[in-house]
């Protein structure tokens, strides 16, 4: 245990400093959290949810609290593409860190369109959602018909000249039917898994606690079905995986590597603990010093199933 | 500066309402607060995952001290409920954007159940010679009526069931207030929507300005996370963690 492994990991050619990304939704545009550290620690951002145009979101309440978890039905409320790229894309460039545009369309054209402008503008990388829960148009739609997620994809990659990365919904019967559709649609990374629908009722009004009534469930309660999702798909692809889904500690991170991801996305930790992030590097960086790992990237796929 | 810090509990009082009062150290963000409406979000325990967010009720920049007055109402505030003076707190802190006072200003400050804890922060450090007019649902939730009795020159009560004070709701005495006295410079009002409601429409038919405190269901507290939605009166959302918790009255879209 004498060297400090290297934490440098690789995303479909993206070079990250360390395997450490922010889940989009979760971070903003990264100007909040950004008060209380340098952003320039993290190996890359998965911006709040962009669409062509600018979304209001839902009505609240738009979360509610579950066991180890957290429900929510934002809605993708966000400025819009344009107006990330005037004002928060400059922001984020003041940092060393990857930028990954997240897009939602209501089209196949929309995805497309996006793909370009964000491309012109300088992102790093595009993960697109096929997978939110909370909106009607678009968003899971795409996200649970293998021919539609590889259209979409398809169309994302011919107006993409950064890599594509695709956002995976868990809300299907089987992950690695839509994952073999988007690889074969030419998509050079995939990202999962966004959150599980739920719903949680109050007994006394007999009311949902969300407006929309159901909503995305993240947090630590989802950590198992991430691993396991992650693991099929690196199973039945070769693409690199963005692996994310409850995760707060570095043991947490190291699980969803072993089971195939390239690098980790964290989201809800946040919320309770700014300096997840952080904590997570340095916690993943320990576990592979203490396997005696040269580099973290090692860890990739190294599970030893039964 | 928004921070976070692990800070020790100096003072855990439970009131006769039923409410709790928590002072604690406040590793300088006492001297971070810039104006009373402000909150702190606090980890409550290993069993809840998301803080919850505490109006602060009064600070001291010079002693380093934060207080704040809360009800046991739930898995978090009852874990909060329970801590001994001694114990830390995680506390992220001061979040939000609070009532807007000139120092020479004079207020009418208004108050409803749980609302009450942010108006005595008003009352302390922002403007001279209010009037508080306090409302709660019966005498015995009745609460820190000596602190604003000592901060303010008068203190006028309502409860719901006419056992202390006037028998109503709030608003009729925020109308008799300004009716005797008009010179107020704004209404700054805390509590549940429909009372924000009724007073700032009150505050309106006098042509004061009015300020009311939103509360919304609420995730990360510095506004990444979007949940915390409050309807403007222009049809747009804004956030109660940053944009808020403090409205301009009229800002607000009273029908949704």
């Amino acid at each position: 245990m004498s060297n400090t492994p290297s934490m440098a990991v690789e995303l479909a050619g993206v070079a990250l400093k360390n395997p450490i990304v922010v889940a989009s939704g979760t971070f903003g545009f990264g100007r909040e959290y950004g008060q209380f550290y340098d952003l320039s620690q993290l190996g890359g951002i998965c911006v709040k949810g962009l669409t062509a145009a600018p979304r209001e979101g839902n009505p609240p309440p738009r979360i509610a609290e579950t066991p180890m978890g957290i429900l929510n039905s934002v809605g993708l409320q966000n400025p819009g593409v344009d107006a990330f790229i005037a004002h928060d894309l400059p922001f984020l460039r003041q940092y060393d860190l990857k930028v990954i545009a997240n897009i939602s369309g209501n089209t196949p054209e929309e995805y497309g369109q996006m793909c370009e402008k964000l491309s012109a503008a300088g992102v790093d990388m595009i993960e697109v959602n096929i997978s939110c829960p909370n909106v009607k148009a678009g968003g899971l739609a795409y996200g649970t018909k293998p021919e539609l997620a590889a259209e979409v994809t398809e169309v994302a990659k011919r107006h993409a000249t950064v890599p594509v990365m695709v956002k995976l919904s868990p809300n299907v019967t089987d992950v690695t039917e839509i994952a073999r559709a988007v690889a074969d649609a030419g998509a050079d990374a995939l990202s999962l898994i966004n959150t599980l629908r739920g719903m949680r009722i109050d007994v006394n009004t007999r009311r949902p606690i969300l407006k929309m009534n159901t909503g995305g469930l993240s947090g630590p309660a989802v950590l198992p079905v991430a691993v396991r999702m992650v693991w099929e798909v690196a199973n039945a692809v070769s693409l690199p995986i963005l692996g994310m889904g409850g995760v707060s500690t570095g043991e947490d991170a190291a699980q969803l590597m072993l089971a195939g991801a390239s690098a980790v996305a964290v989201g809800t930790a946040c919320f309770a603990d700014p300096f997840t992030p952080l904590k997570v590097r340095d916690g993943l960086c320990e576990i592979a010093a203490s396997q005696g790992l040269e580099r973290v990237s090692q860890l990739t796929g190294g599970v030893r199933p039964w | 500066m928004t921070v976070e810090q692990h800070c020790t509990i100096l003072e855990v009082t439970h009131l006769s309402s039923g409410a709790v009062s928590i002072t604690f150290e406040s590793k300088g963000m006492a001297a971070q607060i810039t104006h009373p409406g402000q909150f702190v979000h606090v980890k409550c325990g290993e069993d809840t995952l998301l803080r919850r967010p505490i109006s602060i009720c009064n600070w001291s920049a010079e002693r380093d001290l934060i207080r704040m007055v809360f009800e046991d109402r739930g898995k978090g505030t009852h874990w909060l409920s329970q801590r001994s003076v001694g114990e830390t707190l995680d506390v992220l802190g001061p979040l939000g954007h609070g009532f807007q006072m000139d120092p020479h200003g004079r207020y009418l400050l208004v108050g409803g159940g749980i609302g009450v804890p942010p108006m005595l922060g008003c009352a302390v450090h922002g403007g001279e010679a209010h009037t508080a007019i306090l409302g709660f649902r019966s005498g015995n939730h009745a609460m820190l009526l000596e602190d604003f009795s000592k901060a303010c020159t008068g203190v006028r009560l309502a409860t719901d069931d006419g056992s202390l004070g006037h028998h109503g709701f709030v608003d009729a005495l925020v109308r008799q207030e300004l009716t005797d006295n008009p010179a107020y410079t704004a209404v700054l009002a805390c509590g549940p929507k429909p009372m924000l409601r009724s007073v700032a429409k009150v505050a309106s038919e006098f042509g004061i300005p009015c300020q009311v405190s939103m509360e919304e269901r609420m995730g990360c507290g510095v506004g990444a996370c979007l949940v915390c939605a409050c309807k403007t009166a222009d049809g747009h959302y804004r956030h109660a963690c940053k944009d808020g918790p403090v409205f301009p009255a009229e800002e607000v879209d009273w029908n949704e």
